[in-house]
């Protein structure tokens, strides 16, 4: 049994309707003491996993296992999870103390023990003192150390975390991401996160699970999402990527040649493709430099329509192989800050840094607004029969943030 | 027409009466526009005020009569003497409310000799019987409350008498009874043995109070409580209740226009009387006065007794009483004040309610509920 | 500056103006004129003052002098004249059965001949000037201020002596009336609640279109005339009704057994809960609305079964409602009155319906006025008492 992940899901789906699926046929395992990101837009299925597992969904089909045992018929308060709600769910007429009591008064803990816990609870949030306090009177990252403290208190190996920052302002929203992340270390328990937005994700989580219309995209660490997308959707979630679209022209083992509107471009094949496939590239704007010819497999020279100053770095706007938002980022260094629009200027990248995709997306961003009446695919990794996939010429956009 | 056609005639004979003529013709033109609201007390009873006096009224003076009804009590006309805001201009009353209501000043006054008096000359001071007229009244009738039972209720032996009211075992089912202690009281110490002579006598003394009390003790399990005039030849119809006070002209017109197999129990009747009054203050004082009067002529008053089993208040009045206007039924019988009705009678003694209503109907509230 | 913002205040003050005028002129000038009239009653004192200025020396046991006599009869006599003495006849009534018509008799006698002995004259109208009572009662009539209502709407009275003393039995009524007003407005409050909370909850736990047909459901009764829903409860529980019909028909008993469920406290309790339902369901609705539905996953989640969870986090968030809703239901049935009265019968009289009587027929406004303030005075208490519990800055009306 020591080898069962700590979460597990086993094919499951959820409809409510009996025709929309919310979420198809996903299979995840998270290990003990990890931290899991469950990534992506509003309606992509992430927050019904949580309730899933939780137990306040059931799931339609499939099964899910906590430690290697079925909790199919275990209501949630059998299932020993803590969960930290996206407004907090505070109960506003108990003071901050009867609201860490409350786990613990169900559970027939004794009031001596109640009273160590709930002082250890607050001492790990950092809210000692405030335990007379009215929800009511406490400021906004109060009450979510209050909630989070409460999802603890009774000693949980399970924690899971509804958007809980959500309603904080930015730099409270940084504070609170690292205290969350010390004190998921600080106590080893697994914490299983919900968010939509993908700095956190990537600042807090051991691994993310990137959800797009019910089905998980990928599985990986942070790094690995950003280096290494495997899909579209990835690639244009996770940071700032530049989209070309295009045919698959030339296949080999270590590149491909894709012929875009504007030249062909050798890539790194992410998965096997053959020639004809309708292709989209991601290059990372960062890994686009400028140069002098002769520098890079692939080097093109463009307009500069557009230039941002950012400060430590300039971000110019091309219009390059078919993508008139090419996002160019280049370091604010002696020589760079030269460049004024209407330029003329030579850009590089190499074959590693631009990843050839399976198109899925098509026209682009606005199938990023996920509509749950639209077909779903089955099985990943098949760009055959994709909607959009046969309009590729229309421009895609850059991915920014 | 027939007022043109005067028009003409005077023309006709001289200028100078004509000029005056035609000032009377505008006066009484002005009175055609006019109209006069009278309060009675619905159902039959007030259909037949309005073919036997209200109608011929307007007949004879081109006054326009409004009927309204209601259902008793002096609350609503003192409301509207107090804030001076009189809409009802002729009500029909209770005796008991006449006499308190003229005391108080609530409604105008009427000399009893300016009355018409009888078709012999009699005067009406001579001609009303004792006691049945009142400074303020006009016109008057004799009702009574009695106890009437539907004959399809029993198949054996009938109730006959006063007493058989209070029998639940010779005669067991619900009796309908009227929601307030005037006449049940009587009717109660009645039953209880007591002569109608001694009844007001023996309500004087508290013990004769809770006698009458403890008699309706007796059967308040099986009352039906009714409030309007028209309900109890209804529950009797739907045999809601196996026997009920009423007033007799209800159960008549049940008996005559509807052939309900009724019969009346006059043993024990609590005969009482009401007359017409004048509301103080209304704006149309002179129509009012003049229904008044005319409503008081003796053929008038007995005119109702066509149509309901009511009699007059005027000794002359009793000779006129002949048949029903509809049926041609003897209405002679049917009345009150018929000898053969008179065998065991309690006069209301509106004088001892007047002063002891207020008190009788608070301990009758507290008998209800308790 | 701080002129201008005095002078600013004090337009905005203006501004409601009109309101407090509108309030004052239609509800607090007719509410304190008739409250006053509990305790005023200056009608026998204005109209009797010479012979209540000589009671003033009588000792209250031996009967006036013959001076006494004279100036009482010639009050009378006048009062008769100018057709008041009615009114003064009345009041003396109630404090003495029997005096109205003495009084009365007595002018109208006085009115036909000049006595030569006043007091015989009178005693010879009515014997009852024999006897000191009728004395006391205009002496006590004649009190421009008193407490008599009040004392009669607790079912109390003064002896001879002056002393309070409770009312022979048969004839107290207002207290057990009152008692019984208070416990059926208790039990209305009460069923209310527990129809009303699952109703509430559902509306409010309901995806919205079928909260709105829910909360429609809810309001066309409440839109409804009295009269007729009133009306329809006779129509289904009579004896010879619907609910009887049915009953007999599928044997649940018999054609003798028909259950009497109306003109009795079953018809007055099952009717204005009806009709008083909406005042509870309403508030409910409007604070359950604004529980996240989390509350209750969070309990769940934290541990806590159904049942724990609603009584220590639903429930107590939903006492705002509760308290709204429970006050608004019991204020307003301890003044009904319609409804009693018409499916009340016997058993199911409010002291409301009393009231009316005072008001309407036997037209004692002073008892009534009692009665009122005593009914205020009750609600006024029950609200200090939620007050106290709940506060009311919590409840929550919409």
């Amino acid at each position: 049994m020591q080898s069962a992940p700590h979460v597990e899901f086993r094919g499951v789906s959820k409809t409510y309707d009996g025709r929309t699926m919310v979420v198809q046929d996903l299979d995840l395992r998270v290990q003990e003491g990890e931290f899991f990101t469950l990534l992506g837009p509003s309606g992509s299925g992430k927050t019904t996993c949580l309730m899933m597992l939780a137990g306040f969904e059931a799931p339609s089909s499939g099964e899910i296992r906590l430690s290697g045992r079925s909790v199919q018929h275990l209501p949630p308060r059998k299932r020993g999870i803590g969960v930290v709600f996206q407004n907090y769910a505070l109960f506003p007429h108990m003071t901050v103390r009867r609201n860490l009591a409350f786990p613990l008064e169900v559970r027939g803990i004794s009031a001596a023990s109640r009273r160590q816990r709930i002082r250890q609870a607050l001492e790990v949030v950092r809210l000692d003192g405030f335990e007379d306090r009215r929800p009511a009177e406490l400021s906004g990252g109060q009450q979510q150390r209050v909630a989070i403290a409460r999802a603890l208190v009774f000693n949980p190996s399970l924690v899971l975390m509804d958007e809980p920052l959500g309603a904080l302002d930015r730099r409270l929203r940084e504070e609170m991401q690292f205290e969350i992340r010390r004190m998921q270390q600080d106590l080893g328990v697994t914490v299983v996160y919900v968010t939509h937005d993908q700095q956190e994700a990537m600042a807090m989580s051991s691994r993310v699970a990137v959800f797009h219309r019910g089905h998980i995209q990928q599985v990986a660490a942070p790094e690995t999402l950003y280096e290494e997308p495997e899909r579209e959707f990835v690639a244009s979630f996770i940071g700032d990527n530049n989209m070309l679209r295009g045919h698959v022209r030339r296949a080999e083992r270590d590149f491909c040649d894709v012929e875009t509107p504007g030249g062909t471009v050798r890539a790194f094949p992410v998965h096997h493709c053959r020639p004809g496939d309708s292709s989209v590239l991601a290059i990372r704007p960062e890994r686009v430099s400028l140069t002098k010819p002769g520098v890079y497999t692939n080097e093109f020279e463009a307009v500069v329509e557009d230039i941002m100053f950012i400060g430590d770095h300039l971000r110019l706007r091309l219009n390059l192989c078919g993508n008139p938002n090419f996002v160019v980022k280049v370091q604010n260094i002696i020589g760079h800050s030269a460049v004024l629009a209407g330029d003329r200027v030579r850009v590089g990248w190499s074959v590693m840094d631009c990843r050839a995709l399976p198109d899925e997306e098509g026209a682009g961003g606005s199938a990023l607004l996920t509509t749950r009446a639209a077909p779903l695919r089955s099985s990943p990794g098949d760009a055959a029969g994709v909607p959009g996939s046969d309009r590729a010429a229309v421009p895609p956009s850059t991915q920014a943030v | 027409m027939r007022r043109l056609s005067h028009i003409r005639l005077h023309i006709c004979t001289q200028g100078f009466v004509a000029t005056l003529a035609l000032i009377g013709v505008a006066g009484t033109q002005a009175a055609a526009n006019e109209s006069v609201t009278v309060v009675s007390w619905g159902g039959s009873y007030a259909e037949a005020c309005k073919k036997a006096v209200l109608d011929p009224f307007t007949d004879e003076t081109s006054i326009e009569v409004r009927l309204e009804s209601y259902n008793g009590g002096l609350a609503q006309i003192r409301a509207q003497v107090e804030t001076g805001n009189v809409h009802w201009d002729v009500v029909d009353l209770e005796f008991a409310d006449l006499a308190r209501g003229c005391d108080e000043g609530l409604f105008e006054v009427i000399d009893i000799d300016e009355l018409p008096p009888a078709p012999d000359g009699t005067p009406a001071r001579d001609d009303y019987f004792e006691g049945t007229y009142s400074e303020c009244g006009g016109g008057g009738i004799f009702y009574s409350t009695v106890y009437a039972y539907n004959n399809e209720s029993f198949t054996g032996q009938r109730p006959s008498t006063i007493e058989d009211f209070f029998d639940l075992e010779k005669f067991p089912g619900r009796r309908g009874m009227r929601r307030t202690a005037a006449a049940n009281l009587e009717f109660a110490l009645l039953a209880d043995g007591v002569s109608p002579e001694e009844i007001y006598a023996v309500l004087n003394t508290p013990e004769g109070v809770r006698r009458a009390f403890s008699k309706l003790d007796t059967i308040k399990e099986h009352i039906v409580w009714w409030e309007a005039g028209a309900q109890p030849p209804q529950m009797l119809a739907d045999q809601e209740v196996v026997m009920s006070t009423a007033y007799n002209g209800r159960i008549f017109n049940a008996q005559v226009l509807e052939q309900q197999p009724f019969t009346i129990v006059w043993d024990g009747q609590v005969l009482d009387y009401g007359q017409f009054a004048i509301v103080a203050g209304t704006p149309n004082l002179e129509a009012a006065r003049s229904y008044l009067l005319f409503a008081s002529r003796v053929e008038n008053m007995a005119a109702i007794g066509h149509y309901i089993a009511y009699s007059p208040t005027r000794r002359s009045g009793i000779d006129l009483i002949s048949t029903h206007h509809e049926t041609g039924v003897e209405m002679r019988p049917h009345m009150p004040s018929a000898p053969e009705n008179m065998g065991r009678v309690v006069r209301n003694n509106w004088e001892w309610w007047s002063d002891h209503g207020e008190e009788m109907n608070e301990r009758f509230s507290a008998w209800l509920s308790r | 500056m701080a002129l201008s913002l005095a002078a600013a205040r004090v337009r905005a003050a203006a501004l409601t103006l009109p309101l407090v005028a509108f309030i004052g002129v239609t509800f607090l000038a007719p509410l304190g004129l008739m409250l006053a009239r509990s305790v005023h009653e200056p009608l026998v004192a204005d109209s009797l003052p010479d012979t209540l200025a000589m009671l003033n020396n009588w000792d209250g046991v031996a009967l006036p002098s013959e001076d006494v006599f004279e100036v009482l009869g010639r009050e009378l006599l006048s009062l008769h004249q100018q057709r008041s003495l009615g009114g003064v006849a009345t009041r003396v009534n109630r404090l003495e059965s029997g005096m109205r018509s003495a009084v009365v008799r007595t002018a109208r006698q006085l009115r036909d001949a000049d006595p030569g002995s006043w007091r015989e004259a009178m005693i010879a109208a009515a014997p009852i000037w024999n006897e000191p009572k009728a004395w006391r009662a205009i002496q006590r009539a004649g009190e421009r201020y008193t407490l008599r209502h009040f004392l009669h709407a607790l079912d109390l009275e003064r002896d001879t002596a002056g002393n309070v003393v409770a009312q022979p039995p048969d004839q107290r009524i207002y207290l057990s009336l009152l008692g019984r007003t208070l416990m059926v407005s208790v039990v209305i409050t009460v069923i209310c609640l527990i129809l009303g909370y699952p109703v509430a909850y559902l509306i409010a736990n309901s995806p919205p279109s079928r909260s709105n047909l829910l909360l429609l459901l809810v309001l066309v009764p409440f839109w409804t005339s009295l009269l007729v829903r009133t009306t329809s409860w006779i129509v289904l529980l009579q004896n010879q009704g619907v609910i009887n019909d049915l009953l007999v028909a599928v044997g649940l008993t018999t054609e003798e057994g028909r259950i009497p469920m109306i003109y009795n406290m079953t018809g007055t309790l099952v009717a204005m809960t009806q009709i008083l339902l909406p005042f509870m369901v309403l508030p409910l609705y409007a604070v359950m609305r604004t529980i996240a539905p989390s509350q209750m996953r969070a309990a769940a989640a934290l541990g806590a079964s159904f049942p724990q969870a609603f009584i220590r986090v639903y429930w107590p968030q939903t006492l705002p409602g509760i308290a709204a809703g429970s006050l608004l239901v019991f204020i307003l049935s301890i003044g009904y009155y319609i409804t009693p009265a018409l499916v009340g019968g016997r058993t199911g009289q409010l002291i409301s319906n009393l009231i009316a009587y005072h008001m309407q027929q036997s037209l004692n406004w002073g008892l009534a006025a009692a009665l009122g303030a005593i009914l205020l005075v009750c609600v006024v208490l029950l609200f200090l008492l939620f007050n106290r519990l709940v506060g009311v800055e919590r409840m929550r009306f919409t």
